[in-house]
This record gives structure tokens, C-alpha cells and sequence, in this order.
């Protein structure tokens, strides 16, 4: 009688759908939740769980349950100092007499949030739910226009011009190594009979006659079969294969001038990590350029950038200066999609701002897909902001948001980035 | 005396291997059929603890419909679990035939062995042998039909969407323990005559839905005379709400109409062990218990094996106090272990009080004694009959009444001479389902006016329904689609209306 059956090595994840209808059902306060964790995660952790928080009120399954009121009656074990008639005061918590399994929320336990971890995978869809790349659809029309023409083994039909004839010569030798090899057996047998008869000196014209000719009409034979037959041809073929478009290059402007300290920095980089995460959601490859300035511009790596101890002034078109010249010699814009996050305390030599103001409008916003300035203050918005303002009905893909707090970056976030309808629309005529 | 036995005895290392198990399970099955224990063949599965945390969440179940409430249970138990706030249960087991027990592979041998003997011997012969069991369940077709319900439901996923299916679903669980008859016996079905005759079904009921609501449109002057009469439907109060809305409910469309079948079908089939907790995990930890001490006794186990195994036998039937941190309410494994070694003990070394409290166990055979005890109860018959002074002696248990209109709890008996009936009593109120459950029946669906449905409320000395009933309501709402009214009646007699979906605009 078999009676023990391994399932270890079955489907694990039997819940795996339950796990999904939970998740689906709890969306926004899952949402809710994470749109708080953003704001702990560190800038390289992209690739662990998360977990998530829901307040137990709103996950109840309520049933029809006797609740407060009335006579209780209960048996309770382990009495230790109680005789018949004894009259306890009441506790406070009116837990006391519920039933037996309630017992755990006395300690006031009971209300605790449910607390649950979900993977990096779907902390990434949730975050990012609802949400949509700006002018992505372009790119998708992109998709489908750009093709390369590859080559893709042989085939039996096609235009002369693709005839491969080395290809095609080898099928011939092949065919007719075929259609006379029964001859050629034939022939060499009639010769091996002529030089055998030549040898034995004697004289039997008669024969060798029949053997010649016999000989001369297999040769005729043989090379009346065609040397090259359409059935030979072979044609290279070709293969139309779609190039991707999605690579994009994105671009992380930084003031680090003497105004811009750690936390607005912090606040500047956590704006880059949700830019970076929602990219490489939609984008197979993704470049990050970093350029930080002060009066002076310059492209830095990652560590630099968000540790960088230079300081000094600022001249802001330093940076879209330096941004414009690398897009020229790298980022072809019509194979990048290039974004442009940048991020400052607004404030600049007051010269400078026309000057920024000219290069975005003339030079750099006709040839990206989205630009979005974040200006990190507390205060009035400075003069950049009013210069750039100017900027916003002539190009719908560039955003301006001020952020005073880092529980503001995620919402604002979600703001640049929500989905609707056409808002975009016009936007195809500055793309190439 | 000291003859070592040891090249005789079973391994007793940690690591198990199918090997070994398989010897424990030859052994045990030897001693469970020298008690003459009756079960259904076993089926043993090896499973990971993170199939052990899925077979929780689904409530045991082997297959299961989704639904999200089974994923907050499934990362409710993995959270509670990778925290080390709790251990998983050792077992499951399943009441099917044949008897599935899944056993999780972190188990060391011993607790594997106590598994074999506490799920496949204890557990399958409760299944097999409980009267309620016998009666309510068909341990031939459960698998058959819950894979049947999980096709089902999946189904009008596919054809109706989820949002529907779920909130149809939520509407049925929130009523589920109000789906369950509790006297009539449901039909026997195999999961062949089910599908054959779902479609049937559909038609049927359907039909008679129509008719009974047709009645408004047609016949005017007849409804005359019986509005005269004051006709009332249903004719008495209906307890059984879900086969009550399965079988009435005016706007229902027929697969929502199944699914509330499904979930009341599902009801039923647990009832059974709602009522037999206690029995039944005590029953399971009798046989552990005295299947592995036979062994034992036989010389067929090592020290080192008993150790562990009594450890783990210990933790299991520790009863805390009531005022002990680690107390949740009476542990059914600890008052049912002892019960069931308690009958025993009255049959082989009563006292003077035993000869007078039980007359009819006294040095009766101990082995009829507890398999009759175990055949013929449930919870709450089995410890109004058997519970002893001697037990509650044991467990030092005493009474509270918590009477609101006083000021203070008062303790009404306690564990002596003048307390024992009580206390036996008392408790085996405690486990009357018809009494923790609060008691609601259909009393009227206005099929002649405007189709509201009112149920009453029934209360116990005087409790008040919990503040969940308007959640409930507004679920039996979705599921009557017309006004819902819950009920109760005040000492004066006057009917108060205690809740009302859609909720009413203040005046």
C-alpha cells in the first residue's frame, strides 16, 4: 500500500491567486501605504520587498456576532483564589467576558495595522499604477515604424538580383551528381571493358565498335543533363526586424551651489529614484547622464553626484549649456527618448535666467520627450521660476513643481505623471 | 532487568526519511488496529511549510475557489510565521476518503510519528466514527466537490468578472454561518448526479423564483382577498438565510444562485466540526498519546524518542489559567485529552465519587467506553455527560456571571461539591452553537407589497448584536436587492427596528 506521496516539489504558490485578489482588492490603501515608504527607501534599493501596512478595520469579514450587554455567564480555569459568591469589580476593558478566542485584544493588540511584504515587482507596478511616460504613445508608433532588414538563411524564391550563386551552383552539382550517377557507372563499366579488350591484343573490332558507341552515346547522355535547373536556384533571404526604440537616456540636473544642502539634495535624489524606477519600467535600455553645477557645469557619476563637496555660485545655463552638447554628440533624439529631471533651490545669478530661458525654448525642449524642473524651496518661488513659467503653454511637456517637504515628492510625482487624456496632444511636432 | 533492546528499536534520529517513516507508520497501524480503531485509508502527503501556510489559508481545504479573503489569511499566517510569532500547525488533515494528512517536511521524526498517530489514526477514525460526521458529510465526494465549486466559480469569473463573482462571494461568507441546517439532513450527492443536475437546477429554480414573485402582476382580485388575510411568507421563520435567499431571492441570476449554494454546501460541511472541536482534537491526542506509549511499552522506542515526544505531547494539551498571559480561552486539545483519559480511568480505577457520578462506565470495558463517547456526542452533549468532579477539580475551573445591570462580575460557583453540575452545565452551554451564535431567522419577505425581507433578531439573556450586523445587512442587501429590516422585540413586546439597508435619509 503506497500511502506516503512526496508533494514537496508541487505547485507552491496554490495561494498565489488568493495573494493576487487580496492585493487587487486593497489597492488604494496598499498604495496609500507605499506612497509613505518612498519616502524611507534608499536610492540603490530597488530590488527589495516592501512592506505594507493596512489598518485591520478596513480588512474585516463582518458576521452576525453577539456583542455587548446582557447576562454573560463563563467558565473560566485555573481559579486561584476565588470561593462561590466572591464579587470582582468589573475590569475596564469590557473584554473580560467575551468569548475565549477575542482574548488576545485585552492588551489592546487587537487593532493593530495588518502588516504584509510585497515583492519589488509589484511594489513597482502598485507605485507606479495609473500612471503613464509622457508622449509614450509617439514612442509605440515609433515601434512599429523602424524596421532593419536582416539576413535570414535561403529560400527557393525571390528576385534575380538576391540570386546566391555559389548556393545555387552547389544544388546543381548536387542534382546532376544524381540524375547520372547510374550512367557514369555505366560508362566507367564500358571503359574498364574497352581497355580490357585493347589489352588482349586481339582482334575484335566487332566489339570494341559496340563498346564505343555504346560508350559515346552514355557521354551524349550525361551532358545533355542541364547544367544549372531553376530547381537549383537559391535566393538569400531576407527578414524584416522591427528596432526597438525604447532606449532612453535620462538627464539629472543639479544645483550644488553653496544654497543647496544635504536635505534638499536628499529630496532631489529621491525625485530621480522614482524618475529612474518608472524609465526603466518602460525602456529596455536606459542611460543616466549627471550634470552638476554651480557657476560651472559638468557631467559627474553617480557618487559624485549626490556627494559631490563643490560649491560656489550659480549659473544655472551652465548646465542646460553643457545638457545641449551632450545630446549633440551622444543621444541622437531620434533614437533617445531623452528626459531632463532638473532640480535646484531656484535660485540664480540674475543675469543668467533669460539666458536658460532661451536655451530650452530654441535649442533643447524641441528635441526631448519630457522636461521637469522641481524647485526645492520654502519660500516665494525666485526669478527662475517666473522666467521658466513663460515656458509652460508653448510646451506641454515641460512641467514645473515646487516641493517644500519630502512627503511632497511622491504626490507630486504622481501629479507630473498621471494619466490623461491627450494632454500631450500637440506635442508631436516638436519630436524630430 | 536491563536487557537492551536497542538493536530492535525503531530510529529515533531527527531527520526523517520516507524509510523510516514508513516504519512508524507499519507500527502505529498495528497498534491502531490491536485498539480496533475504524478509519478510512490513509493518504500521507510530504509537504513544504509554505504549502503547509496554502492549505492553511484555504481553511484546510485541498482545493479551494479564490477568493481575497484566503490571500489575507495565506500573508497573514506567512507574516505571523516568518516573524516567529507562531509555529505552523504540525497537521492537517482532511475529512475525505481517503484521509488526507499532510505532513510538513520541518518535522523532525518524532513529531512525524505523533503526527501519523494523532491525524491518520486519531482524527480519520473521529471522521469515520463521530455520529454528525456520519450523518452530514460524505467523505466519498468532498474532494470531488470542491474542485467542482473551484471550476464553478472560476467560471463566472471568466463569464461575469470578478468584481461580481467577489462581491457576491463576500455577501455569502458574511451569512455562511447562518447557511447550515442544523436538523434536517442534507441530501447525499455525488459530484457525477451534482453537475448532471446543476443545469437543472438553474431552470428549476428560476422558475419557481418567478412564480412566486409573478403573483403580484397576476390575479389582482385574488391577492385582494389574501391581503385580506394577511398572508405571511414564508409561512414560519427561516433560520437557514442563504438556502432561504438561494431559493427566494427575487433578482438573483442563476449562477449567483449556485454560488450561495456553493458556500452554504460548503457550510454544511464544516458544521460538523464546529461542533466537534473538542472531541475530536482530544480524541486525536488520546490515540497519540496511548499508541506511542504502547510502543513504548512494547520496547520498540527509545528514551531519547520518548522525550521529545512528551514534550511536544505537553505544550500541545497545556491548559494556562485565566489569568496567565499565555491564556486564549479553554484549550479544546487540553479538556478533550483529558476527558477522554478520564473516561478511561473511571472505567479501570474509579473512586467512590466516579461509582456514584457514573455508575454505568465503572469497570465497564474502557475501550467501548470511549469509542461509544466518541461515536454518539458532540461538544456540548459529550461534556454535559461526561465532564467530572474530578476533572473540574483538575482544571480548577469556576464560574463568572457578568450581569450589565450590576457592578460587579460575581463568581457563581466554583470547583466543590455545590458547584459540579453547575460548572458542567455552564460549560457545555459554552460549546451549544445555538447559543454562541446569535440567533436570527427570516420571519417575513413582503412578496405582495414592496419585497423587503425582515429578519428578527433573537437575543439571549439580553445581549445585544454586535455593531458588525449593519456590515451584514447592507451584504444581505446585495443579495435581496430590495429594503432589508432587522428586528428585535423589546421587553414591552414592541417591535424595534435595529437595522435597515439601503439606510434610511434622516427625516
Amino acid at each position: 500500500m503506497a500511502v506516503f506521496i512526496d508533494k514537496r516539489l508541487n505547485a507552491k504558490n496554490k495561494s498565489m491567486a488568493n495573494r493576487q485578489r487580496f492585493v487587487r482588492r486593497y489597492k488604494s490603501q496598499i498604495k496609500h501605504s507605499l506612497a509613505e515608504s518612498i519616502n524611507r527607501r534608499k536610492v540603490t534599493d530597488h530590488q527589495s520587498d516592501e512592506d505594507v501596512s493596512i489598518s485591520k478595520k478596513d480588512l474585516s469579514e463582518p458576521t452576525f456576532k453577539q456583542g455587548e450587554g446582557g447576562i454573560k455567564q463563563r467558565i473560566y480555569p485555573g481559579n486561584d483564589q476565588f470561593s462561590e459568591g466572591d464579587k470582582i469589580p468589573r475590569p475596564k476593558t469590557s473584554q473580560g467576558t467575551g468569548t475565549g478566542e477575542s482574548g488576545a485584544s485585552d492588551s489592546g493588540v487587537g487593532e493593530d495595522d495588518f502588516i504584509f511584504s510585497i515583492s519589488a515587482d509589484e511594489y513597482l507596478n502598485l507605485l507606479f499604477d495609473d500612471l503613464e511616460l509622457p508622449n509614450l504613445q509617439f514612442n509605440q508608433v515609433d515601434k512599429l515604424i523602424d524596421y532593419k532588414t536582416v539576413r535570414a538563411g535561403y529560400c527557393n524564391e525571390g528576385a534575380i538580383a538576391n540570386i546566391d550563386i555559389v548556393k545555387s551552383l552547389q544544388g546543381s552539382i548536387a542534382r546532376r551528381m544524381v540524375m547520372t550517377s547510374d550512367k557514369r557507372k555505366q560508362l566507367k563499366h564500358c571503359q574498364q571493358q574497352l581497355v580490357l579488350l585493347e589489352q588482349k591484343n586481339e582482334d575484335q573490332s566487332a566489339a570494341k565498335i559496340q563498346l564505343t558507341e555504346k560508350i559515346a552515346i552514355l557521354k551524349d547522355k550525361i551532358a545533355k543533363v542541364p547544367f544549372i535547373d531553376t530547381f537549383d536556384l537559391r535566393y538569400r533571404n531576407y527578414d524584416k526586424q522591427t528596432i526597438p526604440s525604447s532606449k532612453a537616456v535620462m538627464f539629472c540636473l543639479m544645483d550644488v551651489s553653496g544654497s543647496m544642502v544635504q536635505a534638499t539634495k536628499d529630496m532631489a535624489k529621491r525625485f530621480y529614484i522614482l524618475l529612474y524606477l518608472f524609465l526603466t519600467r518602460n525602456y529596455k535600455t536606459i542611460n543616466v547622464v549627471y550634470i552638476i553645477h554651480h557657476t560651472q557645469a559638468k557631467e559627474v557619476d553617480e557618487q559624485n553626484f549626490f556627494y559631490s563637496k563643490e560649491t560656489g555660485g550659480t549659473i544655472i545655463s551652465s548646465a542646460l549649456k553643457l545638457l545641449y552638447q551632450i545630446i549633440k554628440k551622444r543621444y541622437n533624439s531620434k533614437d533617445w527618448n531623452i528626459y531632463v529631471a532638473q532640480a535646484s533651490d531656484g535660485d540664480n545669478w540674475q543675469d543668467d535666467t533669460p539666458k536658460c530661458y532661451q536655451l530650452l525654448a530654441n535649442k533643447i525642449l524641441p528635441i526631448i520627450r519630457f522636461y521637469s524642473y522641481i524647485e526645492i524651496n520654502n519660500n516665494e518661488p525666485k526669478s527662475l521660476w517666473l522666467e521658466y513659467q513663460r515656458l509652460i503653454d508653448k510646451y506641454p511637456h515641460f512641467t514645473m513643481r515646487q516641493i517644500t517637504e519630502v512627503a511632497d515628492i511622491y504626490p507630486v510625482f504622481r501629479d507630473l505623471f498621471k494619466k490623461t487624456a491627450n494632454i500631450n496632444a500637440g506635442w508631436g511636432q516638436y519630436g524630430r | 532487568m536491563a536487557v537492551d533492546f536497542s538493536f530492535d528499536k525503531l530510529p529515533d534520529c531527527a531527520e526523517w526519511t520516507f524509510d523510516y517513516l514508513e516504519k512508524y507508520k507499519q507500527q502505529i497501524d498495528r497498534v491502531a488496529k490491536f485498539y480496533g480503531l475504524d478509519t478510512y485509508p490513509n493518504q500521507l502527503e510530504m509537504i513544504t511549510s509554505e504549502q503547509m501556510m496554502d492549505a492553511y489559508a484555504s481553511v484546510g481545504m485541498p482545493i479551494g475557489y479564490n477568493h481575497w479573503s484566503f490571500g489575507k489569511r495565506f500573508l497573514q499566517t506567512q507574516q505571523n510565521y516568518m516573524r516567529g510569532h507562531m509555529g505552523l500547525a504540525y497537521e492537517i488533515v482532511i475529512n475525505s476518503n481517503p484521509c488526507i494528512t499532510y505532513l510538513m517536511e520541518e518535522n523532525t521524526l518524532t513529531m512525524q510519528a505523533l503526527v501519523m498517530a494523532h491525524a491518520s489514526y486519531g482524527h480519520n477514525s473521529f471522521f469515520k466514527g463521530n455520529y454528525l460526521f456520519q450523518t452530514w458529510t460524505e467523505a466519498d465526494s468532498i474532494i470531488d466537490y470542491l474542485l467542482f465549486a473551484k471550476n464553478y466559480i472560476h467560471q463566472c469569473e471568466q463569464t461575469y468578472g470578478i468584481n461580481e463573482v467577489e462581491a457576491t462571494l463576500d455577501a455569502c461568507h458574511a451569512l455562511m454561518s447562518h447557511g447550515v441546517d442544523r436538523y434536517k439532513r442534507p441530501q447525499k450527492m455525488s459530484l457525477a448526479k451534482e453537475l448532471e443536475q446543476q443545469q437543472e437546477r438553474e431552470l428549476y429554480l428560476q422558475s419557481q423564483v418567478d412564480q412566486l414573485w409573478q403573483k403580484l402582476d397576476n390575479n389582482n382580485t385574488e391577492r385582494d382577498k389574501q391581503s385580506s388575510n394577511e398572508r405571511i411568507f414564508p409561512e414560519s421563520p427561516q433560520e437557514n438565510i442563504l438556502y432561504f435567499i438561494e431559493k427566494n431571492a427575487p433578482l438573483l441570476t442563476p449562477w449567483q444562485r449556485e454560488i450561495v449554494r456553493i458556500v452554504r454546501k460548503t457550510a454544511q460541511y464544516f458544521y460538523p466540526q464546529k461542533q466537534t472541536q473538542v472531541m475530536n482534537e482530544g480524541w486525536a491526542c488520546f490515540w497519540h498519546y496511548t499508541i506511542i506509549n504502547h510502543l513504548f511499552d512494547e520496547g520498540l522506542l527509545t528514551n531519547k524518542f520518548m522525550l521529545e515526544f512528551l514534550h511536544h505531547h505537553t505544550s500541545v494539551i497545556n491548559q494556562p489559567a485565566y489569568n496567565s498571559p499565555q491564556y486564549t480561552g479553554i484549550n479544546p486539545y487540553a479538556l478533550g485529552f483529558s476527558m477522554y483519559s478520564d473516561i478511561r480511568r473511571i472505567c479501570e480505577h474509579p473512586s467512590d465519587e466516579d461509582k456514584e457520578w457514573f455508575p454505568q462506565l465503572t469497570g465497564s470495558n474502557w475501550l467501548e467506553a470511549v469509542k461509544s463517547a466518541m461515536q454518539n456526542y458532540k461538544d456540548e452533549s459529550f461534556i454535559s455527560q461526561y465532564l467530572s468532579p474530578h476533572l473540574i477539580r483538575e482544571f480548577k475551573f469556576f464560574e463568572l456571571v457578568d450581569d450589565d445591570k450590576q457592578n460587579h462580575i460575581e463568581v457563581t460557583s466554583i470547583h466543590n461539591d455545590k458547584g459540579y453540575q453547575k460548572i458542567r452545565t455552564a460549560l457545555a452551554k459554552q460549546y451549544d452553537l445555538s447559543h454562541i451564535e446569535a440567533n436570527i431567522q427570516i420571519i417575513n419577505a413582503d412578496i405582495e407589497g414592496d419585497r423587503s425581507l425582515t429578519l428578527e433578531y433573537i437575543p439571549q439573556n439580553n445581549v445585544n448584536l454586535a455593531d458588525t450586523k449593519d456590515e451584514v445587512i447592507k451584504h444581505l442587501h446585495y443579495l435581496w436587492q430590495f429594503d432589508v429590516n432587522l428586528v428585535t422585540q423589546d421587553k414591552e413586546m414592541y417591535t424595534q427596528i435595529l437595522s435597515h439597508c439601503p439606510e434610511e435619509l434622516e427625516p
